[in-house]
């Protein structure tokens, strides 16, 4: 029989975003992949480049409006890292909590959208309900349900609000329960079984040849996570193990994610407890030196998200070099696809979390 | 970080920083210049022609496994560019950056996504925003920009536009 490509997307429901995946197909088989990307390009790097540091802020929140909180986390430690400033211990706590609250919250965005592209809008309401105590636990910290503006280059914005603590934990307490639900809902489904196990296979070999990172490295039995094994903030002094499953399909990656929510659910409480008093922010330079560089690498929701910067003497960089990790995860797409089917599309891209802010920058 | 070394499931692991600096300079004496190593961050520099050499050894010696990324950095008064690697040893969890410099009339280096697959966009990328063009590269063709853009959108010489 003839092949033929086929265009999926830009616009199609299950890219999640605006980016074309072209299939070539023996009948109903993928026998090549083609992941055509940049519909949403805006130059971010030559954007950041004509302003002041601290202007850069609420762009970074842009980069992915799903985790804007780790993309923003990772600007602000960059320029740290670059003029060399050590952030006070409360300031280090509360980006730890907050960011492994982003990290739930990105994970129930994601297990929302991969529960429509199966066709479960169970799934969808379930998370989506979930998610939006997250949302309002930031809400009440800064004010914004999204795109948060809160890391500070030395700090974060502003302390964290009354009652931090007890409405995390009641919120914990209410989301371990629901979890449970959450996971006996998919895991003894036998549809969502039959459409995500053996599917979207990649060995971990081919994994991390390919520049795959995060949940979908440790799915593939690759037990790597930056937060462990090159940490940042607090996470080298707090308690936590790493997620990580042996098969490489896509219901491992759905198993790793779901068992990092849980392990999040452990490093906030952890986290509240030690939380010490003290000064939340230091007044940073407004000039860094020309020519000095710096970069930061850390573990966003998605995988391994990392900036490079270079001072100009000035209180503009003079290159910034953004590293998303679903830019490279989608290079890796065609190993996932060849040779399954393309009824199976949906749910093995689903698996691997699409963000196209931050792939097109 | 040493108990962070014997974890399992990664490899054998075990080199730090600075031996991997240490072991960089003994191989390519000539070539490899390092500004800066410690326990997991090894700063280097690299000559152009060497680069291909340099990046097989710290693949097939060195345990480097991930190409965490490849940016490029335009100096327009000092007529060069910088091709800025960071490569990432999982074994070892040591981050290395290699900055190799060309001159700014001859954008052209060797590709090394035929030894790291994860390199092949970036390096697409890069051509994309700077026109540096990588050698042995699948599929050098541009990747973000729309189809017919003439110029190199991130080159400090194109001003597209500039907030007051």
């Amino acid at each position: 029989m003839a092949e033929m490509w086929l265009n999926m997307g830009p616009q199609h429901p299950f890219t999640h975003g605006l980016w074309n995946l072209r299939v070539k197909l023996d009948g109903e088989t993928i026998v090549d992949a083609d992941p055509i990307v940049g519909y949403l390009h805006r130059g971010w790097e030559k954007l950041a480049e004509n302003r002041m540091y601290p202007q850069i802020i609420p762009m970074a929140d842009r980069l992915c409006y799903g985790a804007s909180m780790s993309w923003e986390h990772l600007y602000c430690n960059t320029i740290e890292n670059m003029m060399e400033l050590e952030v006070p211990d409360r300031a280090k706590y509360i980006r730890t909590i907050v960011l492994e609250a982003q990290r739930i919250g990105s994970h129930l965005m994601w297990l929302a959208a991969l529960g429509t592209d199966l066709g479960s809008y169970t799934i969808f309401l379930y998370s989506v309900r979930e998610r939006e105590l997250f949302l309002d636990l930031m809400q009440n910290l800064c004010g914004a349900r999204m795109t948060y503006n809160y890391c500070r280059i030395g700090g974060v914005r502003n302390d964290v609000p009354a009652n931090f603590e007890r409405d995390f934990d009641r919120v914990l307490t209410h989301f371990l329960n629901r979890m449970n639900d959450l996971e006996s809902l998919m895991d003894r489904s036998s549809v969502f079984r039959l459409r995500m196990e053996d599917t979207g296979v990649i060995s971990g070999e081919q994994a991390r040849n390919l520049g795959v990172t995060g949940p979908n490295l440790r799915g593939s039995g690759v037990e790597y996570d930056v937060r462990k094994d090159d940490p940042y903030e607090v996470y080298g002094d707090l308690d936590f193990r790493t997620c990580f499953e042996k098969e490489g399909d896509s219901f491992a990656r759905y198993r790793v994610r779901m068992d990092e929510m849980r392990e999040s659910c452990n490093i906030i409480r952890q986290a509240i407890k030690r939380m010490p008093k003290g000064p939340y922010r230091l007044k940073p330079p407004r000039n860094a030196p020309k020519g000095k560089t710096g970069w930061a690498h850390v573990e966003d929701p998605r995988g391994e998200g990392f900036m490079y910067v270079i001072g100009n003497g000035d209180d503009h960089p003079y290159r910034l070099k953004v590293r998303s990790p679903i830019f490279v995860t989608v290079s890796a797409a065609p190993v996932m696809l060849i040779g399954y089917k393309i009824a199976d599309v949906p749910a093995i891209m689903g698996s691997v979390d699409m963000c196209l802010g931050e792939t097109d920058r | 970080m040493g108990k962070l070394a014997q974890r399992e499931g990664l490899g054998p692991g075990g080199k730090t920083g600075e031996v991997i600096a240490q072991t960089l300079v003994e191989k390519f004496p000539q070539d490899v210049k390092i500004t800066k190593a410690t326990q997991n961050r090894v700063f280097a520099t690299v000559n152009k022609p060497a680069w291909l050499n340099v990046a097989a050894f710290m693949k097939d010696a060195l345990d480097f496994d991930h190409v965490t990324a490849v940016s490029g950095v335009d100096w327009l008064e000092e007529k060069k560019m910088w091709v800025v690697y960071h490569i990432t040893s999982y074994a070892n969890r040591v981050t290395a950056e290699l900055i190799v410099e060309l001159p700014r009339d001859q954008l052209e280096i060797d590709s090394i996504s035929n030894l790291w697959g994860g390199a092949n966009w970036h390096e697409r990328e890069t051509y994309d925003m700077y026109g540096i063009v990588f050698l042995g590269h699948p599929r050098m063709e541009r990747i973000l920009t729309p189809d017919g853009t003439d110029y190199f959108p991130y080159r400090k010489d194109f001003v597209g536009g500039r907030r007051v």
